[in-house]
């Protein structure tokens, strides 16, 4: 019997040593695994080198990891935000490393890595300072930079559905890394809203096929899905809406 | 000043030159704006590089989905015919040429289309790229979205650019607050004019040598 499910996001990133490197599924706050990472800012891990496109959002999730002190070095396209403040101040004060990889790249080479590609040449970023010193080839008149794969040891991610094998769907945007993360890393970690019963996922809808997937763990529904369905009331960041006047939330919007 | 248009009305003109059927994408900041103004009754797909194919404008507030939004990450719509797919898929349709536009916003564009868009090279500045390499080397038409000067007064079109590069000749056109240009193998040439500027005076605005499309009958001027 194959059974993948954990009990808890504790348990599920018990084993994350200091110094691992890790892939952090989301783009922006969408797909981003907040309650492992929660976990693993609550277990402490130091020294670590995480691959995210970004590098966090206001003060919770990755940003919150970020806070702690414990991320050495970040592997990202898209680092610059508007409410990038929790890694804009490390940055500043040379207190995290950061390695910028343009995003396509970004996901090439991850993708490279659970693929077993050795590298590859791609068109992205030649003649420009995120190519410098870095091979390159002229592939039937067209210029060509030479890129590596990029591997972790474990991926943090983030999808809607799983069953006990792992096999994953995901939800509108939030899929964005989760595929490519989840063939990438030696241990590859999923938080769900639920865990589903083998068989209850149409193979046809399989995304990420459970051989990708290590261990899964049900957190529930977020906020606005209810019963797996859409219901709404969040802002953008998720959070319910106090206020449920939709005239002054509109006419705030506007303002 | 008569002799710019607005932000919109440039958004406006850029949405008039997508043809029907066209695969775009807009990249994120100003050139999002064109969405607004892409003509009814045409099928033009959006593409977001985050990994949607169809997305559909700004919901209602009480629409917002977390799970749904662009490479902004700022709320969206999901349009009849939609697909959702990974980064890697997402990126090889822009890298792979399969994408007809895509609008970007610039620092310098040179007269041979080298594109800088995405570092000032400032100290302290924290760099950040994004897809905007991938999306310069990737669709077959990259059109540019600019004031044709900077806040200083210093024309962003250029005979070589200072700035750190996003792509090298991967413009195809610039639409900017005063004209459109198209890059050619002889820089840059005036495709159209708006309002009452003159060749003669965007010459002076830019330093450079530019060609005028009029004259030799490859494009029109509006007075």
């Amino acid at each position: 019997m194959i059974d993948k499910t954990m009990t808890s996001a504790e348990a599920a990133v018990a084993d994350i040593p200091d110094g691992a490197t890790v892939m952090i599924g989301g783009f922006g706050r969408a797909g981003q695994p907040i309650e492992l990472i929660d976990a693993l800012i609550a277990r402490g891990a130091s020294n670590l080198t995480i691959i995210n496109n970004n590098a966090g959002n206001g003060g919770t999730g990755l940003a919150a990891l970020l806070a702690t002190g414990g991320v050495r070095k970040i592997i990202c396209s898209f680092p610059r935000q508007s409410d990038s403040w929790v890694f804009d101040g490390l940055y500043r004060d040379g207190k995290i490393e950061l390695e910028l990889v343009p995003q396509g790249n970004l996901a090439e080479r991850i993708r490279a890595a659970g693929a077993g590609i050795g590298a590859f040449f791609s068109p992205t970023g030649y003649g420009t300072q995120l190519a410098s010193g870095k091979e390159t080839r002229s592939i039937e008149g067209r210029d060509y930079v030479l890129e590596y794969p990029i591997r972790a040891d474990f991926a943090l991610i983030g999808a809607l559905k799983a069953d006990r094998w792992g096999n994953l769907v995901y939800r509108k945007t939030a899929r964005n890394f989760g595929p490519i993360m989840a063939s990438a890393a030696t241990t590859t970690i999923v938080q769900v809203d639920e865990v589903v019963a083998l068989g209850a996922i149409d193979p046809e809808v399989v995304v990420t096929p459970g051989i990708f997937v290590d261990r899964v763990v049900a957190v529930g529904e977020r906020p606005w899905i209810e019963g797996g369905t859409f219901v709404g009331g969040v802002t953008i960041e998720g959070m319910p809406l106090f206020d449920t006047s939709r005239t002054a939330f509109s006419s705030t919007k506007e303002a | 000043m008569a002799t710019r248009i607005s932000r919109e009305d440039l958004a406006a003109r850029i949405a008039g030159d997508i043809p029907d059927g066209a695969i775009v994408n807009l990249g994120i900041g100003a050139p999002t704006l064109i969405a607004d103004f892409l003509p009814d009754g045409l099928e033009i797909i959006l593409h977001t590089e985050n990994g949607m194919l169809g997305m559909g404008p700004k919901p209602a507030f009480d629409e917002i989905d977390p799970d749904l939004i662009n490479a902004g990450k700022q709320p969206v719509g999901e349009l009849a015919g939609a697909a959702f797919f990974h980064h890697a898929d997402s990126f090889a349709m822009m890298r792979g040429g399969h994408l007809d536009v895509c609008v970007l916003g610039a620092f310098q564009v040179s007269e041979s289309g080298d594109l800088a868009n995405w570092s000032t090279g400032a100290p302290g500045a924290i760099p950040a790229v994004g897809g905007a390499m991938d999306l310069a080397i990737g669709a077959k038409a990259v059109y540019v979205m600019t004031d044709l000067l900077t806040k200083q007064g210093e024309s962003k079109l250029v005979a070589r650019c200072t700035y750190p590069l996003t792509g090298i000749g991967c413009v195809t056109r610039v639409y900017t607050d005063h004209a459109v240009f198209d890059v050619t193998p002889d820089g840059f040439r005036v495709r159209e004019a708006f309002r009452d500027n003159t060749v003669d005076e965007l010459e002076e605005l830019t330093g450079l040598t530019l060609r005028d499309a009029a004259t030799s009958g490859e494009g029109h001027r509006h007075g």
